[in-house]
Formats: structure tokens, C-alpha cells, sequence
């Protein structure tokens, strides 16, 4: 879906992050390259501990890499002051969490303006803004309730509103669907279709291969490596599940 | 059962009963299950069929004095089930088997064998996730996809746990 010729929304080159434990060096990233193209989905699976969160945390400035590189929105990241990289990354990386991470104090609607308030934007636009995406996301009705008055799945829409609010070239998604039951779960897919169709690029770490499997590219990690780089294809052609489903097993007529 | 005894065999010649024991070795718990007679009848099958050999060692005192090989026609039906992908026709029960017997014989690396199964069953996710995605959310079908999206989902899990075991067991 990537315009041709168009350059990657975020590039990591040799990205390496080690941590001390127990006074042992661990790679827990380990040299990855990484791109990302615009309208791009790009899935991250592997073991737990096998770095996937930490080359998440690398790429949204959460975290700092000891080595390698990474180019956002055409910008070396390695060069910026953590004040310029904190306003770029503000700017161009919407992030949802596992635990969607809401500040319990705010409403869903102060939750989802956050951000935009945070980048300068006036009150009355980041509100007017946020609504809207409460509306998109089928959570308007929701708007005044207080974090743990949602459920998982609400909580986890209300989060991705906030992501979206500064129109983020990319979402960063850290185990989106990780606390969400199978119906929650079916709802956050149908939602990142739906981005996804609106053109709006996305990196998805997740255990769940239902996550994974609707992602355009899927990398696999182990040991802080990436090891298997999959092109999924485009729209997901219909075959031999579909028709399994319908087999009766009797096709071979009246009995 | 007829692959599996195939594959089980692709290491060296062997008697029925220590084709017998590999099995509810490899099967674990559930080979205890396993129906005596059933390695015989399709041993005998397979010979019928031209993919096993079978010879007469005389000069042994144990009853069992027949030995089983493999043909070439039984060497190239094993390469063609352990490049067989078609999930859930290749079972659970099938697949743990052929990583056993592939790496019993240095057939093929399990690990290889896991990634390619993997990636199967990822691309038949995504042809039911895609499906999901395009029926109302309410929809009494989307229902069906659901239970299979699901069982996909437990089966690739399953099969990542093999692959942790597997390369937890080529390291040692």
C-alpha cells in the first residue's frame, strides 16, 4: 500500500539495546534493521523476553538505543536534544499499550485530548478533535466515564482514540490485544482495518496470531534478533479454510 | 497411521514391534492406547502397496523374524508428507510425529518443518480474519469464523511451544 518511491515512515538500522542483569550483559536488542513504509502494517511476534517490546520502546524514544540508528519521518533521532526528540516523537508516534495506560483521574475524552494539549493545541480543538475520534471508535457514549468505569474493550478504543489524536504518521502498538477477550479482541482488529484502510501506518508487537496475521509484513524475533522476515500479501485471498468449513463430508451425494 | 510408520521407518530397517515401541514412545501417554495389531495390519498394507520391503531373518530365535524397509517409492512418499502442509488435515498427532521421525533420521530440520507449519497456518488465519472483517460484527456466520480463528490461534501456539522445545533440544 506504500506510495511507490515513498520513503519509510521510520527506519532502524543496527538498532542494539543491552541491559545489565545479575551483572551479565543481555542483547535484548540485537542489532535489527527495521522499516516501516507509509500505509504500511508491519506485526512483531516472538517468545516473551525475546526483545520485541524493548525494539518497540527503542522506536517510540521510550527507551535509548546503545547502537545503531533510527530515521523518523526522514529525521535522524540519534542527533536531537531529548527535548527536540520528545516534540518530534509527540508529533509523529501515537502509542498503545497492553494496559492502554489511561490516567485514572481524567475522563475518556480528557484522556483522548491529552496529547494534543500537550503538543499546544487549544482547548476547544483538542476537545472538538477528540470527540470525534470518540465517535469514530464507537465510544462516545463514553466520553465523561472515568477509566474504571470501561471495559477492556472501551478502555482499549478510548486508548487508541488518544494514539490517533495528533494524526500520528505511526502507531506504535505494544500487545494491543493482550488483556482483551476473543469479542474485544475481534473489535480492535476491525479497527486497525479500518486505519489501515484510512492509510495510516502501524507496528504491532503481539503474541496473538490473530493480530499478526492481518499485518502486511511479519517479523519474528528470538534472542533479541529478528530471524524470519514473511510478506503476507495484500487482501487475504479465500481458500481452502473457507471451504473446509463447508465440507459436510458427504459430497459424494444421496445416501 | 500409515505416514507415520513410513517415516518412523526412514532411520534404518526395523522389526514390527520396535516400529511398535517407537511409536508409543513418540506418542507418549496416548500410545498406551494404541492397538497392538494395528502396526502389523498396516505394515502389511505398505508392503501391498510397494512402499515396504520385508525380509525373513532366519537364524534369529525371536518370533519376530520379519524385518521392514523402506522402498524407494516408501522414501519418496515420507519427502512428500514431510513437505505436506494441509493443516488440519496433517493432525496434531501427524505433525508431532513427523518432527520426531524427521529428526530420528536426519530427514529434515524440525525447526524448518515448524516454521513452514507456522507460517501455514498464519495464512489460513488471515484468510478467516479477512472473512471476519468483512461480515457485520453481529453476524451468526462471523460465529463460525470466530471458532476457527480461534482454534488456528491455539494451533499456532502449540506450535510455538514446539519450536522453544525443539531448539531448547538441538542446543543440548
Amino acid at each position: 500500500m506504500s506510495a511507490p518511491g515513498g520513503r519509510p515512515v521510520v527506519e532502524a538500522t543496527g538498532l542494539t539495546r543491552i541491559y545489565a542483569a545479575d551483572g551479565v550483559a543481555v542483547r535484548a536488542v540485537d542489532g535489527v534493521d527495521l522499516a516501516v513504509e507509509a500505509g504500511e502494517t508491519v506485526s512483531v511476534m516472538g517468545p516473551s523476553g525475546c526483545g520485541k517490546s524493548s525494539l518497540l520502546h527503542l522506536l517510540g524514544g521510550l527507551d535509548r538505543a546503545d547502537a545503531g540508528e533510527i530515521v523518523l519521518d526522514g529525521r535522524r533521532v540519534e542527533g536531537l536534544s531529548e527535548t527536540s526528540w520528545a516534540v518530534l516523537r509527540r508529533r509523529t508516534i501515537g502509542f498503545v499499550f497492553q494496559s492502554f495506560n489511561l490516567v485514572d483521574e481524567l475522563t475518556a475524552v480528557e484522556n483522548v485530548e491529552l496529547p494534543a494539549l500537550l503538543v499546544g493545541a487549544s482547548a476547544r480543538r483538542a476537545r472538538h478533535r477528540a470527540v470525534e475520534l470518540l465517535e469514530r471508535l464507537g465510544v462516545a457514549d463514553r466520553r465523561d466515564h472515568m477509566p474504571d468505569r470501561l471495559s477492556g474493550g472501551e478502555s482499549q478504543r478510548v486508548a487508541v482514540a488518544r494514539a490517533l489524536i495528533n494524526d500520528p504518521l505511526l502507531i506504535l502498538a505494544d500487545e494491543p490485544t493482550g488483556n482483551l477477550d476473543s469479542r474485544a479482541t475481534g473489535e480492535i482488529l476491525r479497527l486497525f482495518a479500518d486505519l489501515r484502510a484510512s492509510g495510516q501506518s502501524l507496528l504491532v508487537v503481539t503474541h496473538d496470531a490473530r493480530v499478526a496475521s492481518t499485518a502486511d509484513r511479519l517479523l519474528t524475533m528470538r534472542d533479541g534478533a529478528v530471524i524470519g522476515h514473511t510478506h503476507l500479501g495484500g487482501v487475504a485471498p479465500v481458500g481452502s479454510v473457507l471451504a473446509g468449513l463447508a465440507d459436510f463430508g458427504d459430497a459424494g451425494g444421496a445416501r | 497411521m500409515r505416514d507415520p510408520i513410513l517415516a518412523l521407518l526412514a532411520k534404518e530397517p526395523a522389526h514390527g514391534y520396535e516400529l511398535r515401541q517407537r511409536l508409543v514412545q513418540a506418542l507418549g501417554p496416548p500410545g498406551r492406547a494404541l492397538n497392538p495389531g494395528q502396526v502389523y495390519v498396516t505394515l502389511g498394507r505398505l508392503v501391498k502397496a510397494g512402499l515396504v520391503a520385508v525380509e525373513q531373518v532366519g537364524q534369529s530365535s525371536h518370533p519376530d523374524k520379519k524385518v521392514y524397509e523402506l522402498t524407494a517409492a516408501g522414501r519418496d512418499r515420507v519427502a512428500e508428507w514431510l513437505a505436506d502442509l494441509s493443516w488440519p488435515k496433517v493432525t496434531p498427532t501427524d505433525f508431532h510425529l513427523k518432527l520426531i521421525a524427521a529428526a530420528v533420521a536426519g530427514l529434515a530440520d524440525p525447526v524448518a518443518l515448524i516454521d513452514a507449519q507456522r507460517h501455514e497456518l498464519l495464512r489460513q488465519l488471515r484468510e478467516v480474519q479477512g472473512a471476519i472483517l468483512v461480515e457485520p460484527p453481529d453476524s451468526r456466520g462471523g460465529l463460525l469464523l470466530e471458532g476457527a480463528a480461534l482454534r488456528l490461534q491455539a494451533d499456532i501456539r502449540w506450535l510455538e511451544v514446539c519450536e522453544q522445545r525443539w531448539l531448547d533440544w538441538s542446543i543440548r
